[in-house]
């Protein structure tokens, strides 16, 4: 059991703090050695594809074409016989066969704020308690001391980045807005040799400080945190987030926006080790006229998504990664007045590749004809599944305890997923090691 | 260069040095006794909470810590009571004050300042309604932050202020305190009422009652039906256009039956719904028997034998001001004491406030007086066990990380040596609200549990290092607090400690004064005064002083509360 009262960090907790942001002042950069370790030997990383506002299973992963509810998407064949999709994703129909299509998740948040907290973190909502990310769970559960750039990264989202909750905010992602673009506050607006006479100034007061304080360093962490950042500052590491000697056309395999750079930008991070990153596509609520809404979306999507896995698998770095393409909840079957489709988390798509994941497998069924309003009981698909499902199985595969448990900061003991792992979504010989 | 624009120059900068000259010039409060108050009570209240303290150090034995110097003390109020530091200027006026009584009067001018009851506003409103955006147009912020000033401004009682915003009717414009009720509400749905409870036992009882919602609280006596006996007063609330309203019974749509409205909860699984009766979870004799539910559950959450409510109110606003809640987590707090032989501080310190008419404006100043917020943060003589030992009993000022606006505020504040207020220019205000919400964004804005005790993040640590609210700051322009401490500050030992009090607060130590102005005579060249000037030794006066500024912001001293 672990603690993370927040008052008076102790030794563990600084040095997991440490290992968190990936400095460590003793050790040299990632060994040439390390970078080359390949699939098994790797530890595990997580990429998230977060499909921000809600994507439409219809127009995406679980079309129902010339159903009641299917709307005007057709339905393509993909590489996995007998599965179709839309055919909004020819590039995903051609991967389909190596990733594991879940139709069946379900959540009881229909708000976004609400959905999107509880498919982050696999907990509700909680006015008392801020629950962490899968990713931050990630980063925390399996730091890597050589690598000095964050373990957490978010890349083109907006405000709802994943937290650290309750790990503490040292777990929240490192956000960068524009991926590929430009790296906000890593660079120094003076010489060097004038940073380096300001670090000096800064000894100065710092000694003063912690002068008749003899706990604030270690409470504060303040020199800590100022002297990793500046090591961030200069890591060679950091080149992993810029793109400019990328060739075009890999650049534009990926589909020339910004979600695309930042799945390249992911894949370069989990390369140099970083164990967490998410990638957010914005613009699925399409309360209105909604075809053309999730096409513009899918468009985007479909090369980003499948060069992705492409690129890892020929560095044989998919069956370390887990990659997730998720959404805070499915879309309507009918669609209302303006062509558009309302929010359903009664049932709602995921993809997840590579990282011991079963390939070719597709879990749950979903009712084509529309479910009248006035239904009692809310409807449900078949084999239904639950988002703490989902990230006890991602942890299991990724070798973290799911079931550990933390003392919170308001004392009570949580485990990391409130579920058990689904063992029939994972190869053999995960699955044989699955203990419930 | 015009001769219009030569004689404009020349005002424009003899204007400035006006302002940094004769910063003193600043209104100080009026001499003691006439600022002071009538009422005298509060030194007697300030004199039996310092007596719990004592005991309670004696019985630890523990010595605490000595007392701060007076300007330590106004950093303190200043960043408590307006979310920011003290300007030069108003440092400059302190400094000439010499009276004994200073920080008393002081004290009183900060909380008759608009600064003060806005930033208090503003902290309150997330303590009822959280941090969430709400529903658009029936919730409205900034109605109830205007409101929650306002009632400060007039030193309404907290049970008052309680009152309407449990039970107050009418529209989220005209009756802001309503917008209490509207946070909770959610699209199509209506209003949450377990929002609501949640709420109300957290704000007003410092009770975690919440997890009552779906099971028995783990470690104390609520249970799940007492969370669904007290959601059920709101359930009669309803968001209509005229209005929040209660309803008291309503139409069925079917039958066109005239029916008693009433709270009811369908259990997973369950067909039909269960009618839940309103029931409070101790002390059913303070319910009135007559009013809306809401009123009902106003009076007894006010009710003056209900002592949750003041020890709520004492740890809250114990927590606003040091940053940390006296119990922790601070809406979770112990049982009242059954007797006056075991009473906890809360329990003193909320009976004074109580007794004394229960205004907040009366709380902020006898904690501000309490020996805690007047001892310094170091201790020469303890070890690191000692004070942790210290810190613990409240024996030793507490370390706590600035909150992200009074982080902006201080670096606002600092970049600037005319205190930012009421007064300021529309322009230099614009730029605080531009600038305070672009940085709350990337610095990232607490969340509702604002009092969880955090180290700063290295995202945070960057945007100080490099982001461009540093920079903008720290540039000694002609404009700027840097260029023009460095202008007209005459000697360097003068230009290095001016830099310190518009940053800290505080006059620099022997050996950094030593430092830094060893460093403005030896790597600086009289010869290029601009910060634009070649990035090589040797440096032109003006990038010392913007490098001595940036120092300051990245100390741990700017960013914490000390």
């Amino acid at each position: 059991m672990q603690n993370t009262t927040q008052r008076g960090m102790d030794r563990r907790t600084a040095l997991g703090v440490m290992a968190a942001s990936g400095l460590s002042f003793s050790l040299p950069g990632m060994s040439a050695k390390a970078a080359g370790r390949r699939s098994n030997e790797r530890p595990k990383t997580l990429i998230t594809l977060w499909m921000n506002g809600g994507m439409s299973q219809l127009e995406t992963w679980d079309p129902h074409s010339g159903s009641e509810s299917g709307g005007d998407t057709q339905s393509i064949k993909t590489t996995q016989s007998g599965l179709e999709i839309s055919d909004f994703l020819p590039q995903m129909a051609e991967q389909m066969h190596g990733v594991t299509l879940i139709r069946s998740l379900t959540s009881l948040e229909g708000d976004h704020a609400r959905g999107a907290a509880y498919v982050k973190t696999g907990y509700r909502l909680e006015p008392t308690l801020v629950y962490p990310a899968l990713g931050a769970i990630a980063a925390h559960q399996l730091p890597d001391p050589k690598v000095e750039i964050p373990q957490h990264v978010a890349l083109g989202g907006d405000n709802a980045f994943p937290r650290g909750g309750y790990l503490g905010n040292e777990w929240d992602a490192f956000r960068v807005f524009e991926p590929g673009r430009s790296l906000t506050n890593l660079r120094a607006n003076v010489s060097d040799a004038r940073l380096n006479q300001r670090t000096k100034g800064l000894e100065v007061l710092a000694k003063q400080f912690a002068n008749s304080r003899p706990t604030s360093a270690k409470n504060t962490l303040h020199g800590d945190t100022v002297e990793r950042a500046l090591k961030m500052m200069s890591s060679e590491q950091l080149k992993a987030f810029e793109l400019d000697s990328v060739p075009k056309e890999v650049l534009s395999a990926y589909g020339d926006s910004r979600f695309g750079r930042g799945c390249l930008v992911a894949r370069r991070l989990v390369e140099v080790g970083v164990r967490s990153i998410e990638v957010s596509l914005n613009g699925f609520d399409t309360h209105v006229n909604n075809h053309a809404g999730q096409k513009t979306q899918a468009d985007i999507l479909d090369p980003a998504f499948a060069t992705l896995l492409t690129e890892l698998r020929e560095r044989d770095l998919l069956e370390s990664t887990v990659v997730l393409c998720i959404s805070e909840f499915g879309r309507s079957q009918e669609v209302n007045a303006a062509g558009g489709r309302d929010h359903w988390p009664n049932w709602f798509s995921c993809v997840v590749a590579g990282g011991g994941f079963r390939k070719g497998l597709v879990l749950g069924e979903t009712p084509a004809a529309i479910i009248p309003k006035d239904t009692k009981v809310k409807p449900k698909p078949s084999s239904p599944m639950t988002i703490p499902q989902l990230y006890a199985t991602i942890m299991h595969s990724m070798g973290i305890d799911w079931n550990e448990e933390i003392i919170t900061p308001i004392g009570r003991p949580i485990r990391f997923a409130d579920a058990d792992p689904l063992p029939e979504l994972l190869t053999d010989k995960l699955a044989a090691a699955v203990k419930v | 260069m015009k001769p219009i624009a030569t004689a404009f120059c020349i005002v424009v900068v003899g204007l400035l040095a006006m302002l940094v000259m004769k910063a003193g010039a600043i209104e100080a409060p009026v001499a003691a006794p006439g600022a002071v108050p009538a009422e005298t009570d509060i030194d007697a209240s300030v004199s039996r909470v310092n007596g719990w303290l004592r005991q309670h150090w004696s019985d630890e034995n523990l010595e605490p810590a000595e007392r701060a110097d007076d300007l330590t003390v106004y950093r303190r109020l200043s960043l408590a009571l307006h979310g920011t530091i003290p300007s030069l200027e108003e440092v400059v006026a302190f400094q000439a004050d010499a009276s004994n009584d200073r920080v008393e009067r002081w004290l009183l001018k900060l909380v008759e300042d608009p600064r003060f009851s806005d930033y208090f506003a503003d902290r309150l409103a997330r303590v009822l309604t959280g941090v969430e955006e709400g529903q658009f147009v029936i919730f409205r912020r900034d109605r109830l932050r205007a409101w929650l000033g306002e009632q400060l401004r007039a030193d309404v009682p907290w049970q008052n202020m309680t009152t309407d915003l449990i039970a107050g009717d009418g529209l989220w414009t005209s009756r802001p305190a309503t917008n209490f009720i509207t946070a909770a509400s959610i699209a199509e749905e209506g209003i949450d009422v377990n929002v609501l409870a949640g709420r109300t036992s957290r704000a007003f009882l410092g009770q975690r009652i919440d997890c009552a919602q779906c099971h028995d609280h783990p470690f104390d006596s609520w249970k799940q039906q007492d969370f669904e006996g007290l959601a059920a007063f709101f359930g009669q609330a309803r968001v209509t256009p005229g209005g929040v309203i209660d309803r008291f019974e309503e139409e069925d749509e079917e039958t066109k039956e005239v029916k008693a409205i009433e709270y009811v909860i369908v259990d997973p699984g369950a067909d039909e719904g269960r009618i839940v009766p309103t029931k409070v979870p101790f002390h059913e004799e303070w319910l009135p028997k007559t009013g809306s539910r809401r009123q009902q559950l106003a009076s007894w959450v006010t009710h003056p034998e209900n002592r949750r409510f003041e020890r709520a109110a004492a740890n809250r606003i114990w927590g606003l001001m040091f940053g940390r809640a006296w119990s922790d987590p601070v809406d979770d707090i112990a049982h009242p004491a059954d007797s006056a032989d075991n009473e906890d501080f809360l329990d003193v310190l909320g009976q004074e406030f109580r007794s004394n008419g229960g205004q907040l404006k009366f709380l902020i100043r006898l904690i501000a007086q309490s020996d805690v917020f007047r001892m310094k943060s170091e201790v020469s003589w303890a070890d690191a066990d000692l004070y942790s030992r210290m810190d613990e009993a409240w024996a030793v000022y507490p370390l706590v990380r600035l909150r992200p606006e009074q982080m902006i505020g201080a670096m606002f504040q600092a970049g600037h040596t005319r205190t930012v207020n009421h007064n300021s220019n529309m322009f230099v205000r614009f730029t605080k609200l531009f600038n305070e919400n672009d940085f709350l964004k990337e610095y990232g804005d607490a969340t509702d549990d604002e009092l969880l005790q955090q180290s700063g993040t290295i995202p945070q640590a960057l945007l100080r290092l490099n982001g461009q609210f540093t920079r903008e700051f720290t540039k000694p322009g002609a404009f700027d607090a840097a260029g023009q401490i460095l202008k007209f500050s005459g000697e360097d030992e003068v230009l290095v400690q001016n830099c310190f009090l518009a940053c800290l607060t505080r006059l620099p130590e022997p050996e950094e004064r030593e430092y830094f102005v060893a460093q403005l005579r030896e790597r600086s060249s009289d010869a290029v005064e601009t910060a634009e000037a070649e990035d090589e030794e040797p440096w032109s006066r003006a990038q010392v002083v913007q490098d001595l500024y940036w120092v300051l912001f990245n100390s741990p001293g700017f960013s914490w509360n000390r």
